[in-house]
């Protein structure tokens, strides 16, 4: 056996609550994320992600608290991101119960924060989401550009250069979105993809277009195999919506030859 | 726990202790037990009482060797002495590694020395049977086989927890006895260790779901 490759549901939060709501059977309130993440992890997620989307720096004590509801109850790795801009953000993150922070305009702006928390948390602790498009839609080659703000401000910076240089301060991972297929369901990017997985030494989780489990698939497969060559993938609306369940996901990917968790191991039944 | 003792969570100043401490406490719940036994300290006195130590931390083996030497080694001592007694302690991450005696990341510093052996790193530029490459730290959800029945009791038989590492450890032919379980990541090296009551951890229990709450609470009816 070896490593198993992850299966991450992402939750968007806005004002403390989950902005696409996530259809599960039973699931009480719908709208919470703590009883999102906690449907999450009996339904066998490897990780959590917290993407908060709120747009008031000023609302982040309700960003913390459920944070810390969340670790009191669910017992697989956390990870928070979004809005994070300083030191102090970091430690009031982590200090909630998070094991990860990820961050994204701040590593742009400020890339001593990659090497300041990773050198006082340890690399694994720190996630550099980066956003990526095609320089030339049609054309792989013409390489990727980092964007910010939801993909709205380009940075000028190539993908490549910058997902380097990210590993080289200490990314304990690399969260990579092609903007281009984000919310299309038409699946990952994989040229991009394997460009980064190639380009670093850390993990990479691979995210935005995933609409099919071929598609998580591929994300995951070995790049010699003909996928993207990822450690991890990333995923909200296959999840959210219902259409399948992580146990689903996990089966067609130990299908595809992809080693997965399992966390029904006969004497936990 | 029959004398009212507490289980003790070593705080050596070196990761996330809360995350321990709740699943600790979910672990107590699960069991029927008060979840107010687990504290959290590193004052050598509670230490001395307590029913059981569970040692965590994530970080240099070298930082936590220092602070379990620091101020004329009261913690080393304090942790040396439970062991001695064969009371019930749990390991993770830091607290398997430091349970040996040196690393090949912090040259000069001396582990707890109760296993000869040392802790190493992951050589860059692995490959799994694949041919694809491994990558350090090792990071996320791999299996662990327990080397006999009787650790198969605590570990099970080929659960899934979650790592996040870059050193291991090495015991020496002569200590080989205490490994309890194994893990491949380029080959097999030790993710688990036991003697009679000292069980210690290469993984985060805290982070590996129901398999882990599952270990927590084998330990926590152990150290009744």
């Amino acid at each position: 056996m070896t490593v198993a490759r992850r299966l991450i549901p992402c939750l968007d939060v806005k004002n403390g609550r989950v902005v696409k709501g996530v259809r599960f059977v039973g699931l009480r309130d719908a709208g919470d994320p703590v009883d999102c993440a906690r449907a999450y992890d009996l339904a066998g997620a490897d990780e959590i992600t917290f993407l908060d989307i709120t747009a008031s720096h000023e609302a982040r004590d309700i960003l913390l608290d459920v944070v810390e509801r969340t670790a009191d109850q669910v017992f697989v790795p956390l990870t928070v991101g979004g809005g994070v801009r300083t030191r102090a953000d970091v430690d009031a993150i982590l200090r909630a119960g998070a094991d990860k922070v990820s961050v994204n305009s701040s590593a742009v702006t400020n890339p001593g924060l990659v090497e300041e928390v990773a050198g006082a948390y340890g690399r694994q602790a720190l996630v550099v989401a980066v956003d990526a498009r095609r320089r030339d839609p049609n054309d792989p080659g013409a390489g990727w550009g980092v964007f910010t703000h939801g993909g709205r401000v380009d940075t000028g910076r190539d993908a490549l250069a910058w997902v380097r240089e990210v590993d080289r301060l200490g990314a304990g991972e690399i969260l990579l979105t092609s903007m281009d297929r984000d919310g299309t369901g038409l699946g990952y990017d994989l040229a991009l993809v394997r460009a980064v997985v190639e380009a670093v030494g850390c993990p990479v989780i691979a995210s935005g277009g995933v609409g099919t489990l071929e598609h998580l698939a591929l994300g995951v497969l070995p790049i010699a195999e003909g996928g993207g060559g990822a450690d991890a993938a990333l995923a909200a609306t296959i999840f959210h919506d219902g259409h399948f369940t992580l146990r689903e996901a996990r089966d067609y990917l130990r299908s595809r030859g992809v080693v997965v968790r399992d966390d029904a191991a006969p004497e936990n039944r | 726990m029959s004398d009212g003792g507490a289980i003790v969570v070593v705080d050596v100043g070196l990761g996330n202790l809360r995350s321990v401490e709740r699943a600790l406490r979910a672990a107590l719940a699960a069991e029927g037990r008060a979840p107010e036994m687990v504290r959290c300290t590193n004052d050598p006195g509670e230490l001395r009482e307590a029913a059981a130590l569970v040692m965590p931390g994530q970080g240099a083996f070298g930082d936590c060797a220092t602070a379990l030497h620091r101020h004329g080694g009261a913690l080393a001592k304090a942790v040396g002495a439970h062991l001695a007694a064969d009371r019930p302690y749990l390991g993770i991450c830091l607290g398997l590694q430091v349970l040996f005696e040196t690393s090949e990341e912090a040259g000069g510093a001396h582990g707890l020395g109760v296993f000869r052996g040392g802790v190493r790193r992951f050589r860059d530029g692995m490959t799994d049977a694949r041919g694809e490459r491994l990558k350090v730290p090792h990071m996320g959800w791999n299996q662990v086989r327990p080397t006999a029945d009787a650790h198969a009791a605590w570990l099970g038989r080929a659960h899934w927890y979650y790592f996040v590492h870059s050193y291991f450890v090495v015991p020496e032919a002569a200590a080989l006895g205490c490994v309890a379980g194994e893990t491949d990541h380029g080959g097999a090296f030790t993710s688990a260790v036991a003697r009679g009551n000292l069980w210690a951890v290469q993984f985060h229990p805290e982070k590996s779901q129901a398999a882990g709450i599952a270990l927590l609470r084998a330990f926590v009816r152990g150290a009744a």
